[in-house]
């Protein structure tokens, strides 16, 4: 090849709108970023399995309980992709599970919230899973190829978990009235916490601009949450629920919904480490991986075993 | 007793192992020791309740009195439950929770392949479809408890009292009853006197290769057959039951 200027190739892949891969150069800055973000996102699903797996033991029926354990297992299936792919950017799972459990690394601010009712696993597969939809679409034209790919096989499942939370939101709504208030409550404790899903308003948001830039990502935080208002709305008139926003309204100027601006301080907050369930999520992954230490030693003390006594055959 | 009703305590018996144990391995979804083995048991906790749907679905229509799943789930008491007490007992460690799935799952895959057999349609069918899943979850238990025997002592010790204290719960997974009688005449059900040398078989061979060692011939407990459990399944109940108990007229 001619041009020997490694940064320029990597600049003309992206502009040619071609995959970065593991083998290729990048900037030490591209590397450093999307680590941090596929971790954070690998995290987000292993965290989101708690407050979902929270009510595997009581889902009312046969059914709702195969569903959800069948999508939480698919979450856990999306965090063990997503390790992988941040494998390949050189670092190992086991410096990303120490970030996690150090508080070093981030994930999904949402999972800190709690699941009290049934119809929470309804609201966190239509909203949250919706929302997170949102970003995913996105990120299957991420630059980085590993990524991509896993993102792509991520995105078929998780269409099936927002339908199967709003089947959840469907069988509440149009059910007794007893259902139909646990579906409202759900929506109103969950509405401002996925808005604020999509990060900080594009003015205010420290890491976009680069994501932009190196075609990690493809649209900002409040083209996705005007996007998400938008196609949310009907779902919920749908349901004969109410979004706890008086300021949500048509504009037909904008063909779009104007809508409330949420509580960027409790945001702050829950970011920080201060929100509901922080504590309880961090601490139940710590207990997990501390109590399950003995378990992987034996394997790899039996695994050994097995190698020497193939080398001495 | 008629021949439908005892294959309607038939099909409880078989429905509730399913759904016990998949209610018991559920409680590891998201807190297993490693990635890896939170999926797989979660795979296995689905497998069984898949099974319990089938084999209650079917304990309803057999019945023929409108039950359907859900109302056999949730709806009966711990004295109408006829699961086996090995399942309902608690997690424990890791290997008290694979001991529990070996001892489990060699006897269930002799049991229901001798059920394909079986004249009853509906139940040779479930059975056919469920050896193909016991086949695997068997290699996964057994090789578990391989892993944790010949693998560090800590394993070792640990793999060791789950045995010492699940092994009084197996002697019942052979008792047979009247309902046995009447269906083994019928050619539906499993003469349980024929799979027990084979479930002997395959647990001794596991546990030498394991280097663990077999408990001394301990005292068996027994009641599940007339439903009398062990003091856990009143607690597995009122927390799988609760919301749906809350709630009797509605849909979900």
């Amino acid at each position: 090849m001619e041009n020997t200027n490694f940064e320029v190739v990597f600049e003309d892949k992206l502009q040619r709108n071609e995959m970065i891969e593991p083998k290729d150069w990048m900037p030490d800055n591209y590397r450093k970023h999307l680590i941090r973000q596929i971790s954070q996102h690998a995290h987000s699903e292993i965290i989101g399995m708690l407050p979902e797996g929270n009510w595997i033991s009581r889902a009312p029926s046969l059914r709702a309980k195969m569903v959800l354990l069948a999508k939480v297992q698919d979450e856990g299936g999306h965090g063990l992709y997503l390790y992988t792919a941040a494998e390949t950017l050189g670092i190992s799972r086991d410096e990303l599970l120490d970030a996690l459990h150090t508080g070093k690394a981030k994930y999904s601010s949402i999972f800190n919230y709690p699941t009290l009712t049934w119809a929470d696993i309804g609201a966190v597969g239509w909203l949250v899973d919706g929302a997170a939809i949102m970003n995913q679409v996105m990120l299957q034209r991420t630059s980085y190829g590993p990524y991509s790919r896993a993102m792509i096989r991520i995105c078929k499942e998780e269409s099936f978990h927002q339908r199967q939370g709003y089947e959840i939101m469907c069988h509440l709504a149009f059910g007794t009235p007893a259902q139909k208030q646990m579906a409202q409550d759900a929506l109103n404790r969950w509405w401002w916490p996925t808005l604020m899903m999509f990060g900080p308003t594009d003015d205010k948001s420290p890491n976009s601009a680069n994501a932009v830039k190196w075609k990690i990502k493809r649209e900002s935080n409040d083209q996705l949450r005007q996007r998400f208002v938008n196609q949310t709305i009907s779902q919920t008139e749908y349901l004969g629920l109410t979004i706890p926003d008086k300021d949500l309204k048509w504009n037909e100027e904008r063909q779009a919904y104007d809508f409330g601006t949420p509580d960027w301080t409790e945001f702050e907050n829950v970011i920080k480490g201060n929100g509901p369930c922080n504590k309880e999520r961090i601490t139940a992954r710590v207990k997990a991986h501390t109590e399950g230490a003995w378990v992987r030693e034996a394997a790899q003390a039996f695994a050994d075993k097995r190698k020497e006594s193939a080398v001495a055959a | 007793m008629t021949i439908q009703e005892a294959l309607f305590n038939y099909c409880l018996r078989l429905g509730d192992n399913s759904l016990i144990l998949s209610q018991r391995l559920s409680e590891w979804t998201s807190h297993g020791p490693f990635l890896e083995e939170d999926l797989a048991l979660t795979n296995i906790a689905l497998d069984m309740l898949g099974q319990s749907k089938s084999l209650l679905d079917y304990a309803g229509k057999v019945e023929g009195a409108g039950r359907m799943e859900d109302d056999l789930a949730y709806f009966r008491t711990e004295r109408e439950f006829y699961n086996t007490l090995l399942v309902e007992q608690p997690n424990g460690d890791y290997a008290k929770t694979i001991v529990r799935q070996f001892l489990m799952d060699a006897f269930d895959l002799y049991f229901y392949q001798e059920l394909t057999k079986s004249k009853d349609a509906t139940l040779a069918a479930i059975a056919a479809k469920s050896v193909k899943e016991i086949t695997y979850h068997l290699r996964h238990s057994s090789s578990w408890v391989e892993r944790f025997g010949d693998g560090t002592e800590e394993s070792h010790e640990r793999v060791q009292n789950g045995l010492n204290e699940l092994w009084r719960y197996t002697g019942e997974l052979f008792e047979m009853n009247e309902v046995d009688a009447l269906l083994i005449k019928e050619g539906i059900a499993v003469d349980l006197t024929t799979i027990q040398p084979k479930w002997e078989k395959t647990v001794r061979e596991v546990i030498a290769r394991s280097t663990l060692k077999l408990p001394e011939q301990s005292f068996m407990q027994s009641g599940s057959r007339k439903a009398v459990h062990t003091e856990h399944l009143g607690f597995i109940l009122a927390e799988m039951q609760h919301l749906a108990r809350m709630h009797p007229n509605a849909k979900w």
